[in-house]
């Protein structure tokens, strides 16, 4: 039994040639959360970009954050667009704002029962899911709903 | 400087489109199809191919100006221009970029089009097949956000959460289109009507939208010819003004991974103001409107942004009975649309807008003068258009 959300076979990230994103890949790696602030201004970006788009600084900066939001959108996907997904029944996909980072939004998978009921403003909480076997390997950030 | 506007400058003087076949079942390729609708535009206008000395055209449409000006013997060529951005935000923006061309005299005679065989190409609908992804991809379709709906589907889940709209709402908006397309023998979906039951019945594609929320992908061809106002009205057909025309998108809207600072959004919100000013109507003027459906939930965002109702207003807005011509308070998508008539990356919504100015759509709203055109809701650079008829000059 796979310990990943979804099937095998889906597509795999790596991070941009010109090395853009590579720190938070590596970050993902060791179970860290690690995203853009600028260290003019101090302003929170995601995704990563080369400039602050609040000031223009070029010094952009990474930073650990807790692996904790809150869902602000949601999807279930049920037509497969892709091979990997063929017969594999409906996934949720969440976008979890992240309130201590500037309300950034993160993409990932809810993790649970796929046919959960969603609630938009429900509390959670990161899920390293490495794939060491993949070549090159990595690891999802995905998320759960926070105890308590 | 004089007064930057092309209020009235410009008329769609030409309309021509091709057979529209369910995708992979056009028996012409792909160029012949633009030929063809070209050609049909140029009978339609009654003006000479070799007249034609410019093209616009959006979504990296494969048909290159040089290829067109050679095969239909062009005097000289002296536009071209293509839309950057995908999928059919730049529709209305193509005709916006003709107009431009003719009314500071960059050209004459500028044909807009849009050509698509996908039995030769590609799908849009299916993810693409790359073992490895980077950049936005990377953090997108792992997790199986890979097609067009997949992308869009959260703006809207957060805007009906916000605004508390119901699921009726989209259902409306499919059957409005489904409804005018039973008039319409051009129209893919013609003598096969929708029932809310046979929506309510069908299959989730990407919640919150079902099987008849989203676009058909078809093959075809459609073309438009846009001359100066004073040529246009020498010509064979009752000229269709272009009174405004807005391209783009508001702060941040393309930030990646879905950090666009309007979120719940069809990316309208600052370009309808804009349109309304230069066209010089309010939306309480607008006759019919066509909106491109890639899916119901971008029609009801796009809908709402260019202020035809208020956010908390749709579940009373979006009724079945207002959005049908002839009678209906807001008759929308007369020719049946993306949905129901053809997916020509919503050209034939452009054309329709036409015939309603004319006075010869199958689903005529009776003294139309002007007509509102609106494209690729929810995509990071959209675009829309009005136009009028004479009386609105």
């Amino acid at each position: 039994m796979s310990e990943h959300y979804l099937p095998d076979g889906m597509p795999i990230p790596v991070p941009q040639s010109d090395g853009l994103d590579k720190t938070y890949w590596e970050a993902t790696r060791r179970g860290e959360l690690m995203i853009q602030k600028c260290g003019d201004c101090g302003t929170w970006q995601w995704g990563p970009e080369w400039i602050c788009h609040n000031c223009r600084s070029l010094d952009m900066t990474w930073e650990r954050i807790e692996p904790n939001g809150v869902i602000y959108s949601w999807e279930r996907p049920w037509h497969p667009v892709h091979p990997a997904l063929q017969d594999h029944g409906p996934y949720i996909v969440v976008l979890v704002e992240i309130p201590h980072a500037g309300n950034v939004r993160m993409i990932g998978n809810l993790l649970g029962d796929p046919r959960q009921e969603v609630e938009i403003g429900a509390k959670v909480e990161a899920v390293f899911e490495p794939h060491d076997d993949a070549d090159p390997a990595y690891t999802l950030v995905q998320w759960r709903l926070a105890k308590g | 400087m004089s007064e930057r506007t092309i209020r009235g400058k410009t008329a769609i003087a030409g309309v021509g489109e091709t057979t529209y076949y369910k995708h992979g079942q056009s028996p012409d390729s792909e160029f012949v199809l633009v030929l063809k609708a070209i050609l049909a535009a140029c009978e339609d206008a009654g003006i000479a191919p070799q007249e034609i000395d410019g093209f616009a055209s959006y979504s990296n449409d494969r048909n290159e100006p040089t290829r067109l000006s050679a095969a239909l013997g062009i005097n000289e060529l002296k536009y071209s221009n293509m839309n950057w951005g995908g999928g059919g935000g730049g529709v209305a923006a193509a005709i916006g970029n003709a107009a431009a061309a003719v009314a500071c005299g960059y050209a004459d005679c500028v044909v807009a089009f849009r050509g698509l065989a996908q039995g030769q190409f590609r799908r849009f609908g299916q993810g693409a097949p790359d073992p490895h992804v980077s950049g936005d991809a990377a953090y997108m379709s792992p997790y199986g956000v890979m097609s067009p709906l997949q992308k869009y589907a959260m703006r809207a889940m957060r805007f009906m959460h916000e605004n508390k709209v119901d699921h009726s709402v989209l259902r409306s908006i499919s059957m409005a289109s489904y409804h005018h397309a039973q008039n319409n023998p051009r129209a893919v979906m013609y003598n096969r009507p929708l029932s809310e039951e046979k929506y309510d019945d069908s299959r989730w594609i990407a919640e919150p939208c079902r099987l008849f929320d989203c676009c058909q992908e078809n093959d075809g061809a459609a073309a438009c010819i846009i001359v100066s106002a004073e040529k246009a009205r020498d010509l064979k057909q009752k000229p269709a003004y272009v009174l405004g025309a807005v391209q783009g998108s508001d702060h941040r809207c393309g930030a990646p991974v879905m950090n666009a600072s309007n979120f719940p959004s069809s990316s309208f919100a600052s370009l309808a103001p804009r349109l309304y000013e230069m066209a010089q109507v309010s939306p309480g003027d607008v006759d019919v409107v066509q909106s491109y459906e890639n899916f119901t939930i971008g029609v009801m965002m796009a809908v709402v942004e260019h202020g035809f109702c208020a956010p908390d207003e749709c579940n009373e807005f979006f009724q079945l009975d207002n959005l049908i011509a002839p009678g209906g308070r807001m008759p929308l998508n007369t020719s049946g649309g993306n949905l129901a008539e053809c997916y020509m990356h919503g050209f034939g919504l452009q054309i329709e807008a036409v015939r309603q100015i004319r006075g010869e759509s199958v689903n005529q709203v009776p003294g139309a003068d002007v007509a509102i055109n609106i494209a690729g809701p929810m995509v990071h650079h959209v675009s829309s258009v009005i136009m009028g008829s004479e009386a609105t000059l």
